[in-house]
């Protein structure tokens, strides 16, 4: 049972809209005050050797900055030949040669750690941090629970490793509090979470404070997650953020004008992005047919129908609820954008949308685009009947059906030539 | 009986001078719904038009909760202001009448905003939340019904199978299909693809199993969250009537966000695989095509000897 509610809490805290850099997030912790090492954020090189001097540190480290987690015990590869540059994508550096050696072998070059996929992630931002003197290494996170519908503050006294792993193998390591939203984050929740990682004396009055401040810096920018591994004890009792993993709820963006500017459109896919940008939900996959569909479940279903018919969906494309032409168009072409797609299907069971404005789009489209792909259209639900009719009183090429199965074979049949 | 909404069931409209409110509340009263008033503030004391009903406006939910005695309301307010709309309205029902019923149909609610809505629903007994990011609810009737919500009205028939779903245009979908072996649908509940949400799974599917109109029902998931094996494990335990079950998301890759901010599978938790599964392990009949969810349903309806 305990395993089960660690499992869920790990699920939920991955449900992240929009995340930043390390550099970003310590920037937040610091105008709040929860406590960091001093360190500069550097595109170059040679900015990673002034930060060095201006640090006055000897022992620094050297930090990749890319959205995903792992940094640490990833390898670095040479975009072009592919060979392995470095091990490690977090180093630490004990003089300005070895920052030299580090940064050069960083910038530019690709980070592959377990969650960045095979493919990896190009580093361009790198950031340069004091080293500390460490006693003990801790986990710390706060996500909301969708399970308990509540923030949960989850802490670990095995900082440093996988929490995963933590959860898999000694679940009992893992203390967690949920706040009450109308009490908010009490006294004894704090202490009693501190106590439970054996802290005590300095320490626990640093946690205890340390704990607060992150929780406000979780409510106030409308955080999906918050996650410091590790959060470090140094040898004067002090508790320091040596990590930060943040992300926001994209929900949120209406309240927070400055994401823009924390945004780094380099870590995100461009045809995603821009599907957002027109208020689609576009996911791209490896197949041929190109879907459009109204609404997340059915977009999913169309997708998994269309597998059971022995094709590949190319995409998933979600135009919401009440879209208008334009946007149906924009839908088009992304969808067409992508060199694989061999067809289309379009699903729509109309509530809020209405048929008749998905069907004029399927028109205008064809005439400005021209579409060279067979076209198969399923419309149902909110003026179908116009929306048929629109179809069918046009010269459009396409077949028109009626339920989502007929839909699947026929645009499965069609790309294979049968 | 069905389950929450009857067929009589007063409606108030939050939003409803906007066009979302406007559009979707007269749809609700040509299916037959009894909408008695709305809700925008600054604008009490105005008349909406609403197909061949003149509907009254109110500044505020208390007012419009006394002075109509609605049993229901439906929020149609922008993101931004939904999370307070719902709060509004369950701290007026409870006042006033110690009971309600909330719909919000609102897209795109801060996660942090629900939290907060949702622990304050929780602390009002009689309050029930439905949504958000949700199609609503449908209580089809013989002539007309109560409609409230977006979902298209002519789709739906009075009869025996409950509908629960946390897509909404797979709802519609199962709706569809249940019409196609004849049967029709004592009430359709769209709970919302949201991380943080109101009524789950297993409050509707207690519901239909104590509904006498009821004889079974179809269950609608998606890949996310554990809320389908939780509702699994409960059924086996406490459902008499048969269940048909769906899974969206047999193709999503791992990782990514489906559309709702809830889709997604991460640490390979929260597929398919394992939510049909678990549907199986609970004695659930499972579609793997929603187009075969009436035929599955009408297999289930004659092996409980109701067909």
């Amino acid at each position: 049972m305990v395993r089960r509610i660690v499992e869920r809490q790990l699920l939920a805290r991955r449900i992240v809209d929009m995340n930043i850099h390390e550099y970003q997030g310590k920037e937040l912790f610091r105008s709040a005050g929860v406590k960091v090492q001093e360190g500069v954020h550097c595109k170059s090189v040679e900015d990673a050797l002034a930060a060095y001097d201006s640090l006055g540190s000897k022992v620094v480290a050297v930090k990749s900055q890319i959205h995903a987690g792992g940094r640490g015990k990833g390898n670095l590869y040479c975009p072009d030949s592919g060979d392995l540059l470095m091990e490690g994508g977090v180093k630490i550096a004990f003089s300005k040669d070895e920052v030299k050696e580090y940064s050069e072998n960083i910038l530019g070059h690709i980070l592959v750690t377990k969650q960045t996929g095979p493919e990896g992630k190009l580093v361009s931002n790198l950031y340069v941090e004091a080293g500390c003197e460490i006693e003990h290494e801790y986990y710390l996170a706060l996500l909301v629970d969708r399970e308990a519908k509540a923030v949960l503050i989850m802490a670990s006294t095995e900082g440093g490793m996988d929490i995963e792993e933590v959860a898999e193998n000694t679940p009992e390591a893992i203390h967690k509090i949920w706040v009450d939203p109308s009490a908010g984050l009490l006294g004894f929740q704090k202490r009693n979470l501190g106590m439970a990682l054996g802290l005590s004396g300095t320490a626990l009055k640093d946690f205890f404070g340390m704990i607060g401040k992150l929780y406000d810096v979780f409510t106030c920018n409308d955080c999906s997650m918050v996650e410091i591994n590790p959060l470090v004890r140094t040898k004067y009792d002090e508790m320091i953020a040596l990590d930060a993993k943040v992300g926001f709820d994209e929900n949120a963006s209406f309240r927070h004008k400055k994401w823009d500017e924390m945004r780094d459109l380099s870590e995100e896919e461009p045809t995603e992005t821009r599907a957002n940008e027109a208020g689609l939900s576009y996911v791209k996959l490896d197949g041929d047919i190109g879907c459009l569909v109204n609404g997340a479940g059915l977009a999913m279903a169309t997708m998994d129908v269309i597998k059971l018919y022995g094709g590949e969906p190319a995409n998933f494309l979600d135009i919401g609820g009440g879209a208008n032409e334009e946007k149906v168009q924009e839908a088009f072409e992304i969808i067409l954008e992508d060199p694989n797609v061999k067809g289309i299907l379009v699903n729509i069971f109309g509530g809020i949308q209405r048929c008749d404005i998905v069907a004029k789009a399927v028109l205008s489209v064809s005439e400005n685009m021209g579409l060279e792909v067979p076209l198969v259209i399923r419309l149902s639900g909110t003026m179908f009947e116009e929306g048929r009719a629109i179809i069918d009183a046009s010269d459009l090429d396409c077949t028109s059906v009626e339920t989502l199965a007929e839909g699947a074979e026929s645009i499965v049949g069609l790309i294979r030539g049968e | 009986m069905a389950i929450w909404i009857q067929e009589g069931s007063k409606l108030l409209i939050q939003g409803i001078t906007g066009s979302q409110g406007t559009f979707h509340g007269e749809k609700m009263v040509e299916y037959g719904t009894d909408v008695v008033g709305g809700v925008t503030p600054g604008k009490g004391g105005q008349i909406v038009q609403l197909a061949d009903r003149n509907v009254p406006v109110f500044d505020g939910m208390i007012e419009a909760v006394e002075k109509t005695d609605a049993d229901a309301t439906v929020i149609y307010v922008p993101p931004p202001f939904a999370g307070e709309a719902i709060m509004e309205a369950a701290d007026a029902f409870d006042r006033v009448k110690g009971e309600g019923v909330i719909v919000c149909i609102t897209e795109g609610i801060p996660t942090l905003d629900m939290v907060k809505a949702v622990a304050y629903v929780n602390d009002r007994p009689g309050i029930r939340l439905i949504g958000p990011n949700c199609p609503g609810i449908i209580t089809p009737g013989e002539n007309g019904g109560c409609k409230i919500g977006i979902m298209p009205g002519h789709i739906h028939s009075k009869g025996r199978i409950g509908v629960v779903s946390k897509s909404g245009t797979l709802t519609y979908e199962a709706v569809a299909q249940t019409m196609s072996i004849g049967e029709g649908q004592s009430t359709c509940i769209g709970i919302g693809g949201d991380p943080v949400n109101g009524t789950g799974f297993i409050d509707c599917l207690s519901a239909f199993e104590s509904d006498p109109q009821t004889v079974a029902v179809v269950m609608i998931g998606e890949i996310g969250g554990t809320a389908e094996e939780d509702a699994a494990q409960w059924a086996a335990a406490n459902m008499s009537k048969p269940i048909v079950g769906f899974v969206a998301g047999s193709t999503a890759p791992p990782g990514k966000r489906m559309g709702h901010a809830g889709a997604i599978i991460s640490g390979g938790k929260g597929t398919a695989a394992e939510k049909f599964a678990a549907f199986e392990a609970a004695g659930i009949h499972i579609a793997r095509d929603p187009s075969e969810i009436g035929a599955v349903l009408k297999v289930a309806l004659e092996k409980s000897g109701l067909l």
